[in-house]
């Protein structure tokens, strides 16, 4: 059966060349980069070299990027690292709706500990509206975070025009750029933003590596205490393997961006142009400032686990942000803050392509999907309207 | 994640689909929280003869419906409201902890389409006919269950 993995948002394979660079750093070059002699040496010069090309890649400076275990560690450490550092300038950051958990809750355990956060509304595309940012800020705020590109939705943030607004009033800004960094021009001097979060396997690159982009000159407190790594900035000896992985791939993708783009951008359009052809389906996020390989829709009338399922058995690996899909059987937070009705919220579907997908994948699944649809609506009470259905009642899933 | 009985109920779903001349029907759960289920009844002499279902939801919740709508095929009422949420997940070789109590609406739903045929057979009978309506039940139950055990 032919195996279309559809889910490059929740990982990618490793490159092979990826692999090959990696590999003598999980066997032979075992060295500590602190240790004096020549196994630290080669280790430190690996991680040194690693640092340059994710520099490369969005245009900082080698010293500017502190790694990190993952793009969830790096989104901690800079909404608390900041936040901490600036409480005596004020207590007051701005997140937006349509962050990813590890903002989210990065903000509500700063809540708990004291600060103040708004939560931007976004509209009905994802959009956070810079005249909104402009309007939450007060004199007590020190940090805005805007996540440049979600990951389910596949919408683009307008981070550089939030940027604007922020240095007016000299305002810290983060992004995280987990979903674009590696997969579409970032250029930190071009955004403008003081803090950036990534992580290696979005983009070709090994598991339990990410990195922070921060600004130079900008004290930030660390969230792992102990060594002197990292310019004592995040402790813990180095993965070097991952370091050095993350490093070649960041350098393909620098490298292949724009060929990887033009390959995946018509595969991802004919999603698109044929699923939004289907009754009840419709795009979310926005059509035209969205992720290159992302292609997300709400599938009206049906829940998105039970296409999950049916897709997987064609051979489909793709995602949802359902209730019931979720670990914590709660429609994604994202697609309800975009004004979404929950009841549609469950009948969302996530496609998401990668080097590794052809055109005939794709001729397959515009062949199976609606097929899918069909057999799932021909079950649902609900295939001719939501009619009677029951609205506001209290959900019992959380139990 | 599932059982094979549950994406063998899940892949291949028995009784879908509407019934048009049922006897009682019962809907239970709501599409904002991602499972919905209806289901109809067929009953002739206190005994469910035919059941279909439509249901929005995860493969768990399509499998229980499918699972329930099996169970209850021949069963008296009062067998067919011993039918648990257990008793179900159990027919299913079993389904996973979070899914057990948001998914699993088929005893429920089946218990509100029995209560739905009751109410609507109230209804059509005068209320001295039902006081003689109930001695008669039990003795009909009774019967049944000797013909099973002979």
């Amino acid at each position: 059966m032919r195996k279309c993995y559809f889910d490059h948002v929740a990982t990618n394979p490793l490159h092979p060349d990826v692999l090959e660079a990696m590999m003598p750093y999980l066997k032979e070059e075992f060295g500590n980069p602190l240790s004096v002699y020549e196994y630290g040496a080669r280790a430190k010069s690996a991680i040194d070299d690693a640092r340059e090309k994710v520099a490369g890649m969005i245009n900082s400076k080698p010293a500017e990027i502190i790694f990190t275990a993952s793009g969830a560690e790096a989104n901690n450490f800079a909404l608390r690292g900041i936040a901490i550092a600036k409480q005596n300038e004020g207590k007051h950051i701005l997140v937006s709706r349509m962050e990813h958990h590890s903002i989210l809750n990065s903000a509500r355990f700063l809540e708990k500990s004291g600060f103040a956060v708004t939560y931007l509304p976004v509209d009905k595309k994802g959009f956070v509206d810079p005249d909104t940012v402009k309007k939450a800020i007060t004199r007590e705020t020190t940090l805005i975070s805007v996540v440049h590109a979600s990951s389910e939705v596949g919408t683009i943030e307008p981070v550089k025009e939030i940027v604007k607004v922020a240095k007016e009033k000299n305002i810290i800004v983060h992004t995280d750029a987990v979903a674009t960094a590696g997969n579409i021009p970032v250029d930190v001097k071009d955004l403008g933003v003081d803090l950036m979060s990534m992580a290696a396997h979005q983009f070709y690159g090994p598991k339990g590596a990410g990195a922070l982009y921060v600004k130079q000159g900008l004290r930030i407190v660390p969230l792992i205490y102990g060594g002197i790594q990292e310019s004592g900035r995040r402790a813990g000896t180095e993965n070097v393997p991952a370091i050095v992985g993350m490093g070649k791939a960041a350098e393909l993708a620098k490298n292949e961006m724009p060929e990887r783009i033009e390959y995946l951008k018509p595969l991802r359009d004919r999603i698109i142009e044929t699923m939004s052809g289907v009754e009840n389906v419709y795009l979310t996020g926005d059509r035209e400032n969205r992720l290159p390989a992302h292609a997300s829709f709400c599938v009206e009338f049906i829940e998105g686990e039970a296409m999950l399922l049916l897709l997987a058995a064609k051979g489909f690996f793709v995602a949802s942000g359902s209730a019931c899909s979720s670990k914590a059987l709660k429609a994604s937070p994202v697609l309800l803050s975009m004004g979404i009705p929950s009841s549609l919220a469950q009948g969302s579907i996530v496609f998401s392509l990668g080097m590794g997908n052809t055109s005939e994948d794709i001729d397959y699944l515009l062949n199976e999907f609606p097929l899918v649809i069909r057999r799932l609506r021909e079950i649902s009470p609900y295939a001719k309207g939501w009619g009677d259905r029951e609205e506001g009642g209290q959900c019992t899933a959380t139990k | 994640m599932y059982s094979d009985k549950v994406m063998d109920h899940f892949m291949n779903p028995r009784n879908v689909g509407d019934m048009e001349d049922a006897d009682g029907v019962g809907t239970e759960g709501n599409p904002t929280c991602g499972d919905a289920m209806k289901i109809y009844i067929k009953v002739e002499d206190d005994r469910i003869v035919d059941a279909k279902f439509k249901t929005f939801g995860c493969g768990a919740a399509i499998a229980v419906s499918s699972m329930v709508t099996e169970m209850v095929k021949g069963k008296t009422l009062d067998e067919a409201l011993a039918i648990s949420k257990e008793t179900v997940a159990d027919a299913l070789g079993g389904l996973p902890a979070q899914k057990m109590h948001c998914s699993n609406l088929g005893a429920d739903a089946l218990k509100k389409a029995i209560e739905d045929y009751k109410s609507r057979q109230k209804q059509q009978k005068p209320p001295a006919a039902e006081k003689l309506q109930k001695p008669e039940k039990k003795q009909r139950q009774k019967k049944t269950t000797k013909k099973k055990n002979p």
